[in-house]
């Protein structure tokens, strides 16, 4: 398993993490839950926040809460400068060229969601083709259904292989000269597979199809270059980022952000309004109407700060060390069953148990302190490609340590022991 | 605090292992399917009436072992009952899953008491109630159902 995908994950020997050290920056994790000390191994779902990430916001609503784009006193000029530099540490983050390119949202979906409104309703023409994979977490799915719906336009989909990777001779034939966009998932949530996403942007670029990147689950794990992927769009989530719920990224190429329509109208994204017409404002603006969410900004400043000071280089090292051990310890179980087995994973490990559904699966873990998930996935497309109607997965963060790998283990026996 | 042992009794397993009544039924006169779409669980239920009489239930469904064992003792619980009796049983258990059944009526629950550690577990109601739901909708007609349209969690 190789994490490591972009430059900046593979700039040098990553340094050691002192994991013990940086738990103490998450107030969750001392937490005990059903009487046990909390193992949290949901971070696909969401991550944990550190206490220099919770201050960030509290600190805005204690001393600095203000709007931002409108005031001239003080404390709105100080919100909007300090929202702006967040739009750069972003863009720095993904390298983006230029933070005029970061467009903040609600969070992946609603990312998507945007480009499925603005870029797809008004290219889109019947018979045209949005191309989509069969690993798609439904944000990536319905997006492009209703876009589908409203224009005309067909829905293809890249099927997946029995050991959860692209197959990339369909992608191949699926890519026409209808195509208009290929929305991809960088890192599936559900199988844990890095799709090789520089390659199908090649691929796609060839005939002149741009493509979006779903980035949910990869920002946090991989090391993001959107320069070096080439992609034209991609998404991700503060709240799985370490950062606040609430706020999310949309990076775009100029040229398409630059063409493509508002999606929402009010304050703060025309640049004049008569009751006959108005004109929007420049990007990002365009896309940013009505009071954002300030505070989880000011958070996701502090995450992206947080995640800096540490190295994703060295958090991907050390998320990787700890799927291969977690992946090799639950292999050994019997009667227990990897979901997706690609050469490139990261983070994510879904499993069943032989004649245990994923639910009761989650409840003995629960009981033991352990927060997994169980369940579709949000994406079901998926499940019902592999004939599952759930599975039980753990997902990891730089905060795991072996032992709570040990803990999961010691969990699934007893799933086996008490189901046996 | 619910403990596992008191959600997961023993009954309950063995259900789940074996559960009784499991088969698509022929000559069904009613059949309803319910689905609960924030686990994926999905069970069918088939009633074989005689006048308002319940002669034979049975199911099959995909599921965590709350819900199956609870289609599998449901099925053997409706058999021979009136549709006003099986409705009143549903009242009395989904009582008992929701935690508000009073004391004197959980005699008269039978084996569905094994059920009681569910008022523990809020997200488990739905669980134990699925295949109810469906039986109940084959009472009244058979139509496709759903059992809880919650949304479904995001990520």
């Amino acid at each position: 398993m190789t994490a490591a995908t972009t430059p900046t994950a593979r700039a040098g020997p990553p340094a050691p993490l002192d994991v013990e050290r940086l738990r103490a920056d998450f107030p969750i994790l001392a937490e005990r839950v059903r009487g046990k000390r909390l193992v949290y191994l949901d971070n696909a779902a969401t991550t944990q926040k550190p206490r220099q990430v919770i201050d960030a916001v509290s600190r805005f609503y204690a001393a600095e809460n203000s709007n931002i784009h409108r005031g001239v006193h003080y404390l709105s000029e100080q919100a909007t400068a300090a929202y702006e530099v967040v739009r750069e540490k972003v863009a720095r983050f993904l390298h983006a060229p230029s933070a005029r390119q970061i467009v903040f949202t609600r969070g992946t979906t609603e990312s998507i969601n945007l480009v499925a409104q603005s870029f797809g309703r008004s290219t889109l023409q019947p018979g045209d083709e949005v191309l989509i994979t069969g690993m798609e977490h439904h944000s990536n799915i319905v997006p492009w259904q209703l876009a589908a719906e409203a224009t005309g336009a067909i829905l293809k989909v890249v099927p997946v292989t029995d050991e959860g990777e692209l197959d990339l001779g369909a992608f191949d034939r699926l890519l026409s000269d209808r195509t208009r966009l290929f929305a991809v998932t960088h890192l599936s949530n559900v199988l844990g597979t890095i799709n090789p996403v520089r390659d199908l942007v090649r691929r796609a670029h060839a005939g002149g199809v741009p493509v979006l990147v779903d980035g949910a689950q990869s920002a946090p794990h991989l090391g993001v270059d959107v320069q070096a992927l080439d992609c034209d769009f991609f998404a991700c989530s503060g709240h799985k980022l370490y950062g606040p719920t609430g706020v999310g990224v949309l990076y775009g190429r100029e040229s398409l952000l630059e063409q493509m329509p508002p999606w929402q109208g009010g304050g703060d994204m025309i640049a004049s309004v008569t009751l006959e017409r108005s004109t929007w404002a420049p990007v990002p603006a365009k896309f940013e109407a009505g009071t954002p969410m300030i505070a989880q900004v000011m958070g996701l400043g502090a995450a992206l700060d947080y995640i800096g000071e540490i190295g994703l280089a060295s958090i991907a090292a050390w998320e990787e060390t700890l799927l291969a051990m977690a992946t090799a310890r639950v292999g050994e179980i019997s009667g227990i069953r990897i979901v997706g087995t690609a050469r490139d994973k990261a983070s994510v490990l879904s499993l069943v148990v032989d004649g245990v559904h994923p639910h009761d699966v989650g409840a003995v873990l629960d009981d033991e302190g352990i927060a997994i998930r169980a369940g579709h996935h949000c994406a079901q497309p998926l499940m019902q490609r592999f004939g599952l109607p759930a599975t039980a997965r753990a997902s990891f963060a730089f905060y795991n340590t072996p032992a709570e790998v040990d803990a999961l283990v010691r969990g699934l026996q007893r799933v086996r022991t008490v189901f046996g | 605090m619910g403990s596992l042992s008191e959600l997961y009794q023993n009954v309950i397993l063995e259900h789940n292992r074996s559960p009784r009544n499991y088969r698509a039924m022929a000559g069904a006169d009613r059949q309803a399917h319910g689905s609960n779409p924030l686990c994926g669980d999905q069970v069918t239920v088939w009633l074989r009436m005689d006048g308002d009489v319940i002669r034979e239930a049975s199911f099959q469904g995909l599921g965590c072992a709350i819900s199956r064992a609870s289609a599998s003792l449901m099925t053997s619980a409706v058999a021979g009952k009136t549709r006003a009796e099986a409705e009143a049983l549903f009242g009395r258990f989904q009582r008992l899953v929701t935690g508000t059944l009073e004391p004197a009526e959980a005699e008269t629950l039978g084996k569905l008491a094994v059920f009681s550690g569910v008022s523990a577990f809020p997200m488990r109601v739905k669980c134990a109630s699925l295949a109810w739901h469906a039986m109940r909708e084959a009472l009244n007609g058979g139509k496709q159902q759903t059992g809880n349209r919650e949304p479904e969690p995001s990520e």
